[in-house]
């Protein structure tokens, strides 16, 4: 198992957001997570991130497992593709950017700055630090924003070879990625927006809570 | 880590103003305090010290909400926080990058300012001396205001106002020390003081910075 998630809350500032949320995913499968806008995807993915701690439950993962991709590109303008892949694969202690280069079609672009790039290209650029990064599970946040349908294909080719060398990843998105495998996981049900009630500062919140 | 110093560093040259900013602020500084005071030599050798270390302090302060400000916006500084480098590892390589672009400079032009000031000839190796160990705390320091008020929007004048105070051992001590050594007294004891401030930001700050982050990044 590369994931499970036992009873989960999440909160986002002081307001709990979800709760009771449970699932696990098994090494090769992938795991969509839907819900309206402002459900608590965002939140759950970036709890399981590591990013928010949890209010209650648990989440079991291999240390160092999760990958997180959120809607911010998380890319430098000033530098070009080459620098920026280069740069994460030695944050995340990897070498070798070329598979990651190639699944997204990145080599005719290498040396161009990411400011000087349309939005799908630096996404594509952003989907391309997954593969650096080495990691087994993905964690991703609307991943496909502004990319368009060929590059979608590439992006599932990518998720679908990932899964197949035993990774695993958990994606919110609102399009269909025919992925294999994949398990639909709705988080509306576990909607359970209140205010924390141990946070000291709930009551200066209260007034602009959802 | 040295790969995020390395970055830092390349995005302050890329971008301009990283290492310009705060340069071009400590040159006009001191070059329009001539101006203001008057130019009686013997007014300005009595205060150059201390507008000295006072122009390096705010040059060091006006870069501050850069440091961790861009990556917070594009969403860096989440990637780097679910990667194997430590945030404490993050903020001292930033502090060291801050002080790369900024007190390294300042330490290098000060002797030139110095002489438009008219500091007496003793204080000109105090003065090196004393930014050069100096200098770092203020880094240092920053750094943690930063990590402090990231994800502040317009978090320049909170960040101000919280390191501000840090900053006043700091300036004393140094001051003390050129102006000291200015006037042929010993500055040994205040410049021990200003390396004793230096080491023990280093030590501390990096930790609470990333503390401060964390927070920050709920």
């Amino acid at each position: 198992m590369n994931l499970r998630v036992t009873d989960l809350a999440c909160a986002r500032g002081p307001a709990q957001i979800l709760a009771g949320v449970s699932f696990a995913v098994a090494p090769g499968q992938a795991l969509i997570l839907r819900g309206p806008n402002g459900a608590g995807k965002t939140t759950l993915l970036r709890t399981l991130a590591g990013l928010t701690p949890p209010i209650a439950g648990r989440i079991e993962a291999e240390p160092d497992a999760i990958a997180y991709a959120s809607h911010a590109d998380g890319l430098k303008s000033q530098l070009t593709v080459e620098e920026n892949l280069r740069f994460w694969a030695g944050v995340f202690g990897t070498r070798d950017s070329a598979p990651a280069i190639a699944a997204f079609h990145l080599g005719p672009l290498l040396d161009r700055r990411a400011g000087e790039m349309s939005a799908g290209q630096k996404r594509r650029l952003s989907l391309a630090r997954l593969l650096v990064s080495g990691r087994a599970v993905w964690c991703l946040d609307e991943p496909t924003v502004s990319l368009d349908a060929e590059n979608v294909a590439r992006f599932a080719a990518a998720v679908t070879a990932h899964l197949s060398k035993g990774g695993s990843a958990v994606i919110a998105t609102h399009i269909d990625l025919g992925l294999p495998d994949a398990t639909t996981f709705d988080i509306a049900p576990f909607v359970a927006k209140q205010i924390r009630a141990d946070d000291p500062f709930a009551d200066s919140f209260a007034g602009d809570a959802p | 880590m040295i790969g995020l110093l390395k970055r830092d560093l390349t995005l302050a040259i890329r971008a301009g103003g990283g290492f310009g900013l705060s340069l071009a602020f400590f040159l006009i500084f001191a070059t329009l305090v001539p101006l203001g005071v008057g130019p009686q030599t013997t007014i300005l050798s009595d205060i150059a010290p201390g507008i000295l270390w006072l122009g390096a302090l705010l040059a060091c302060l006006l870069s501050l909400d850069r440091i961790f400000q861009l990556d917070w916006e594009d969403g860096t500084l989440d990637l780097i926080a679910t990667s194997p480098v430590p945030l404490e590892g993050l903020a001292a390589m930033k502090a060291f990058a801050h002080w790369i672009t900024t007190g390294l400079p300042l330490v290098l032009v000060s002797p030139v300012l110095a002489l438009l000031l008219n500091l007496p000839e003793g204080g000109f190796l105090w003065l090196i001396a004393s930014l050069g160990l100096g200098t770092p705390a203020l880094s240092a320091i920053g750094t943690f205001g930063a990590a402090l008020t990231v994800g502040i929007k317009r978090g320049g004048l909170l960040l101000s106002l919280l390191v501000l105070p840090l900053y006043v051992p700091t300036l004393i001590f140094g001051a003390l020390c050129v102006l000291r050594g200015a006037q042929g007294q010993d500055a040994l004891t205040p410049l021990l003081l200003v390396g004793g401030i230096t080491l023990g930001s280093l030590a501390i700050l990096p930790f609470a910075a990333a503390a401060a982050l964390r927070v920050n990044l709920r």
